[in-house]
């Protein structure tokens, strides 16, 4: 079984941080060397918000992953992973308040009131902003294990937010092959999760049975 | 190929012509695939020639035309239209045609013509994209006989002083400046006048969203967007405010065909 050492982990990560921020080295690129097509905000818009889905679905595989694996090291990245989700969808955000908006919260807001597609994406992206936060170390110490991970479970209604999101956006268009192809990855990925949970709690009460029957003294 | 044509000042609007570049490879011609950079690539396989055109339904006069003589039809004029597509950007374009109604004059629709119907080519083997489940192929579009009677609406056969590229609907289209885009039927095969409200594409994908009439309104939205303003592709830069869009897109002489209507119903 692959285990690495720390350096070698260190290098995985630097290899796997460098590659996150391939998609946006090639968004500025392409803005400076004006390749972004006709309609730029358009293809930004659309880049960032495939890439959040990207990463999403990355960050998601991490914990079956490992299980599949027993590669218990992946999960160490997964944070940085995370935190792409994040950094894109920040930037796919961006892009909308400024581009769409110009920095009028009070119009944008109408905008997220008004149409399902953005409300949806919007509850997503507020509601990413609190794990981005308590990401660190010091904050998982803080806010103690188990509470920690409860909050960070919001990511199984995250993505579904997400799928939807995307799934509305092409719904006028009829064009629904990739909302599809996103939102099988997503529900294998927590279908996944919630099959060993159950599993999980099948097994014990058994197990507790087999112990007990094991010491009782066997009648004679 | 080149397409000689007398511009007419009466219909050339004052804005700045987009760049032929965005014109030709950023278009929504599902036929050739869903990304606006499909057409480009994909419609390569279109054959505009030859081309005939069916003119049939309720007409005292049907007829199948070659391209050639539909072209005689009329003297071509080159007209600069602005056009507003319903996803929120616009461009403007020099389209060579005439007025459609040289055509209707031309068949002479019985009274019962209430609607003409445009059909375009629904090919697969010329066109990757029919088959595709987005839409119903093929494509169909539809005006009433009084908005294909204004003289606004154009039989379009080239742009940018040469025939139509591909991409852009060739050899023959509509272009009606004061609808969303996808009203504009490209690559038209048969024109049908009828007694009845024909079924247009989009309409019967999303009705909810695209309206038989579908005239430019800065006032009804889409419902996943606005539609009070606009991006002018290749012109509005990066850091600019969207500019507001126009009832009609600007084409205030066609208010009088909606006199009475309620336009929020009948978006």
């Amino acid at each position: 079984m692959f285990n690495p050492t720390p350096r070698q982990l260190t290098l995985i990560k630097s290899a796997i941080f460098a590659a996150a921020l391939i998609p946006f080295g090639r968004l500025a690129l392409f803005a400076f060397t004006d390749r972004l097509g006709a309609n730029p905000i358009e293809f930004i818009t659309r880049n960032t918000g495939d890439w959040t889905l990207y990463f999403l679905c990355i960050t998601l595989a991490v914990t079956p992953l490992r299980r599949l694996t027993s590669w218990n090291w992946v999960v160490r990245v997964r944070r940085m992973l995370g935190l792409f989700v994040f950094f894109y969808a920040a930037l796919h955000f961006t892009t909308f308040l400024w581009f769409d908006h110009f920095f009028d919260v009070a119009e944008m807001l109408k905008d997220v009131a008004k149409r399902p597609f953005i409300t949806v994406g919007f509850a997503a992206f507020v509601l990413l902003i609190p794990l981005a936060v308590t990401s660190t170390n010091g904050m998982v110490r803080r806010l103690g294990g188990k509470r920690w991970q409860w909050l960070h479970r919001t990511i199984y209604l995250i993505a579904p937010l997400g799928i939807l999101h995307y799934w509305w956006m092409k719904a006028g268009k009829h064009d629904f092959s990739q909302p599809i192809l996103f939102g099988l990855i997503v529900a294998l990925m927590l279908g996944a999760r919630l099959y060993w949970r159950v599993a999980q709690q099948r097994s014990r009460p058994a197990m507790a049975r087999d112990q007990k029957r094991e010491v009782r003294p066997t009648p004679n | 190929p080149k397409l000689a044509a007398k511009p007419n000042p009466a219909f050339v609007v004052m804005d700045k012509p987009t760049a032929i570049k965005d014109a030709t490879t950023y278009n929504n011609f599902y036929e050739f695939g869903t990304d606006k950079a499909d057409p480009a690539h994909n419609a390569g396989t279109l054959k505009p020639r030859p081309w005939t055109i069916a003119i049939e339904g309720e007409v005292k006069k049907p007829m199948t035309l070659d391209l050639d003589a539909l072209m005689k039809l009329a003297p071509l004029e080159e007209r600069v239209y602005r056009l507003r597509c319903v996803e929120g950007w616009s461009m403007v374009i020099p389209w060579i045609g005439y007025s459609f109604s040289n055509l209707i004059s031309k068949v002479e629709p019985t009274g019962n013509a209430k609607y003409v119907e445009f059909i375009s080519l629904a090919d697969k083997k010329q066109m990757p994209g029919i088959g595709s489940p987005v839409l119903e192929w093929p494509y169909v579009e539809g005006l009433r006989l009084d908005e294909a009677n204004h003289p606004l609406a154009l039989l379009t056969f080239g742009m940018y002083g040469e025939t139509l590229p591909n991409q852009n609907g060739a050899p023959v289209r509509m272009v009606l400046p004061w609808k969303y885009g996808f009203k504009s039927a490209k690559s038209i095969v048969k024109i049908r006048f009828t007694k009845d409200q024909p079924k247009t594409a989009w309409n019967l994908a999303a009705p909810q969203e695209y309206g038989f009439y579908s005239n430019v309104n800065p006032d009804v939205d889409h419902p996943r967007w606005s539609q009070a303003s606009e991006r002018r592709i290749g012109e509005d830069s990066f850091f600019a405010k969207k500019r507001k869009t126009l009832m009609f897109n600007g084409y205030s002489e066609v208010a009088s065909l909606y006199s009475g209507m309620d336009l929020k119903k009948y978006f």
